[in-house]
C-alpha cells in the first residue's frame, strides 16, 4: 500500500458520501425501472421493495454530503436534491456497471448478485468508519442489504438451475457485465487518503471475499464464472458508459425544469 | 339440518337472511351462482385496476421531481401491486384461479377502471390521481368495507388504511404546486381539469342505467348506489378544491340548501362510454404493457417451477438413498 503524504479533507469525505450515493441512487433507478413489468406481482412487489431500500441509501448519503457541505460553505440551502438533480454526467461518480441498461430479468439478477454481495462485504468495513454518519448509515444500509443478498442468490440458483433456456441467459448476463467487476475493487487517491484517515473502506480488500461468494452461489447455481479478461473502469472518475446520460435526462428534467421550485 | 337435505329455494332463503341480518358470507357457505359470478366480476375487476392503476404513476416514478417524492411515489405504486395480490387472493377463494382472471383481462374480457385509460402527462397528474382518483377509490372502498362477502370485505378494511395515505401523498403533491410558482399552479389546474371529470365517472354510470346495481344491492355486495357514492366525492371535494386556490372545473355546480349538497353539472357520458369502448388514449397501450410483461415473464415462471421440481427431486432422491 502506498503511504500518502496528503491528509484527507472534509471535500474528501463529501465526495466520498456522494459517490456512494451515486451508486445508491443509479441502481435503484434501474431497478425502479421494473415496475409493472416484472415476471409476477410478488416480484413488482419485491423489486419495488429493493428499489425503495436503494432510494433511501443514496437519500442518507447525499444528505450527509450535503450536510457537510453547508458546514463548509456557511450555507443552509444544499440538500439531498442537489446532488441527485443538479449535477451532470461527468459529475456523477456511480460504479460503471451500476448504470448498465434494465436488461432482461437474468441481466438484473447477474447485476444484483454482483452488486448486493459486494455491498454485504463493504458495509460490514463501513460500519467500523471513524465517520460516525457513514458508520451509522452502514449499520442500517446492512440490513437491508442481508435480504437482497438472500434474494439474489436464490434468484441465480433458480435461473441457473432452472430450464436451459434460463441457463442460457444468466450465463449471457454474467458474461455481458464481468468486465465491469473489477473497478469495484480499485482505490483511487481520494479514497486511498480516506481510507489512511480511517474513514473509508479498502476496497482492494473486500475481492477475495467477494469472489469466493459470487463463485460459490454462480457454481451452485450451475453456470460459470465468466473467464474473459477485458476489464472496463472509470466510473468513479465520471468516466461513463453511454447509458448514464439518459438516465439523468430522464431522472432530473422536471426539476431542472423548474428552477428553485419547492415539490 | 345438513345442507344436501335443503332444496335450492330453502338454500337461498337461508343466504338471504344471512345477508338482511349482516352476516357475512364465507367461502364455504352455500351461495347463488349469481353471486359468485357478480363477486368475480366485481373483485377482479378491482384487482386489474390495481395492476393496471400502478401503470400511469408507475410511469412518473424514475422522473419524480424530488428524491422524498419519488420515495413516496415509489411506496404507492408498490402497495397497488400488494392491493392486486389480496384482491385476487380473495377472489380465489370464490374458485377460479389468478391466471384464468389474468387471461380474462388480457383477452379484454374482464374490465378494469376507465380511468386508467387516461395518460398520466405531467407531475401535476401524479398530484391528481393520488388526490382525485384514490379519493374517488376509497369513497367506493369504504362503503365496501361493509360489503356481504367475508374475504372482500376484510381485504377492503385492510386496503383503505393504505388508501388514504395514497390520497394523502396527491393532495401534499398538488399544495407543494398550487402554493408554488405560477408555472407549478398552471400545471395544478390543468391536471385538476384534466381528472376531475373523469374521476366522477369512477363510480359508473346513473343508478338509472346501472347493469348491475339492483342485485348488487339486494345482495349488499355494493352498499350504497353509484349516484349517492358520487355524492359524497363531489361534496368532499369542494372545499379542498377551494383550499388549494384552484379553480372548481364544473361551472355549473351550485349549493343546494335545501337537500344540504352540491348540484353538478352533466357528466359527459359520451366520453364515459367511448372510453370504456377502447377510444380512451392509452386503452391498448395499458394492456399491451401487460401483456408484454406477461409474455417477457414466462421464461422466469417456467424457469422457477422447473428449480422447484429438481429441488423437490433432489430432495426424493436423497431420502431414498439414505
Amino acid at each position: 500500500m502506498t503511504s500518502s503524504t496528503k491528509i484527507a479533507s472534509k471535500q474528501d469525505t463529501i465526495d466520498y458520501a456522494a459517490r456512494l450515493g451515486d451508486d445508491a441512487i443509479v441502481i435503484g433507478h434501474r431497478i425502479s425501472e421494473w415496475v409493472s413489468r416484472a415476471p409476477f406481482i410478488e416480484e413488482d412487489v419485491a423489486l419495488g421493495n429493493v428499489a425503495l431500500d436503494f432510494l433511501g441509501h443514496a437519500r442518507m448519503y447525499y444528505t450527509y454530503a450535503a450536510q457537510l457541505s453547508n458546514e463548509q460553505n456557511g450555507t443552509d440551502d444544499i440538500t439531498e436534491d442537489n446532488f441527485a438533480y443538479l449535477r451532470d454526467e461527468r459529475q456523477f461518480q456511480n460504479h460503471l456497471l451500476h448504470e448498465l441498461h434494465k436488461g432482461d430479468f437474468a441481466y438484473t439478477t447477474a447485476r444484483q448478485l454482483l452488486i448486493d454481495v459486494y455491498n454485504k462485504h463493504f458495509l460490514e468495513q463501513l460500519k467500523n468508519s471513524n465517520d460516525e454518519t457513514l458508520a451509522a448509515i452502514a449499520v442500517k444500509a446492512a440490513k437491508e442489504t442481508k435480504y437482497h443478498c438472500r434474494r439474489s442468490k436464490d434468484w441465480t440458483l433458480r435461473l441457473g438451475d432452472g430450464t436451459s433456456e434460463s441457463h442460457e441467459k444468466m450465463q449471457l448476463a454474467l458474461n455481458d457485465i464481468w468486465g465491469y467487476s473489477h473497478e469495484l475493487f480499485e482505490l483511487d487517491e481520494l479514497e486511498q487518503r480516506l481510507v489512511d484517515a480511517g474513514i473509508a473502506v479498502d476496497c482492494t480488500q473486500l475481492k477475495a471475499a467477494w469472489l469466493k461468494e459470487v463463485t460459490a452461489i454462480i457454481e451452485e447455481a450451475t453456470l460459470m464464472v465468466p473467464d474473459q479478461d477485458w476489464v472496463v473502469s472509470g466510473g468513479r472518475q465520471g468516466y461513463h458508459t453511454e447509458h448514464l446520460g439518459h438516465l439523468l435526462t430522464e431522472m432530473q428534467f422536471v426539476h431542472r425544469s423548474f428552477p428553485g421550485a419547492k415539490w | 339440518m345438513a345442507e344436501y337435505n335443503k332444496s335450492e329455494a330453502e338454500l337461498e332463503a337461508v343466504f338471504q337472511q344471512k345477508i338482511d341480518s349482516e352476516q357475512k358470507i364465507e367461502p364455504k357457505d352455500w351461495m347463488p351462482e349469481a353471486y359468485r359470478k357478480n363477486l368475480i366480476r366485481q373483485m377482479s375487476q378491482h384487482a386489474h385496476s390495481e395492476i393496471i392503476g400502478m401503470q400511469p404513476e408507475g410511469n412518473w416514478i424514475t422522473r419524480a421531481p424530488s428524491l422524498r417524492r419519488k420515495t413516496v411515489l415509489l411506496s404507492k405504486v408498490q402497495d397497488e401491486g400488494g392491493h392486486g395480490l389480496y384482491l385476487y387472493s380473495a377472489t380465489e377463494t370464490l374458485g377460479i384461479e389468478r391466471s384464468e382472471l389474468i387471461a380474462a383481462l388480457q383477452s379484454g374480457q374482464a374490465k378494469y377502471a376507465s380511468i386508467f385509460n387516461y395518460p398520466a402527462q405531467t407531475w401535476g397528474d401524479m398530484g391528481a390521481i393520488g388526490w382525485l382518483v384514490d379519493g374517488a377509490a376509497i369513497v367506493n372502498q369504504v362503503s365496501l368495507q361493509r360489503t356481504s362477502y367475508g374475504p372482500y370485505s376484510r381485504g377492503m378494511i385492510r386496503i383503505c388504511k393504505e388508501e388514504s395515505f395514497h390520497q394523502r401523498q396527491g393532495y401534499v403533491i398538488m399544495m407543494e404546486l398550487a402554493k408554488g410558482s405560477p408555472a407549478q399552479k398552471q400545471m395544478a389546474q390543468d391536471s385538476l381539469n384534466r381528472f376531475y371529470w373523469p374521476s366522477l365517472m369512477m363510480f359508473g354510470p346513473h343508478d338509472s342505467e346501472s347493469a348491475h346495481s339492483a342485485k348488487s344491492m339486494k345482495w349488499k355486495i355494493k352498499r350504497e348506489t353509484n349516484d349517492d357514492l358520487r355524492q359524497k366525492f363531489i361534496d368532499q371535494t369542494v372545499p379542498q378544491i377551494a383550499y388549494l386556490g384552484l379553480e372548481h372545473p364544473d361551472k355549473d355546480l351550485v349549493w343546494n340548501e335545501e337537500k344540504g349538497q352540491h348540484d353538478s353539472g352533466e357528466i359527459d357520458w359520451e366520453e364515459f362510454y367511448a372510453v370504456i369502448n377502447g377510444n380512451g388514449h392509452s386503452n391498448r397501450q395499458r394492456i399491451q404493457h401487460h401483456v408484454k410483461a406477461h409474455e417477457e415473464g414466462a421464461w422466469v415462471r417456467d424457469a422457477m417451477s422447473a428449480y422447484q421440481q429438481k429441488k423437490l427431486q433432489r430432495k426424493i432422491n436423497a431420502e431414498t438413498a439414505a
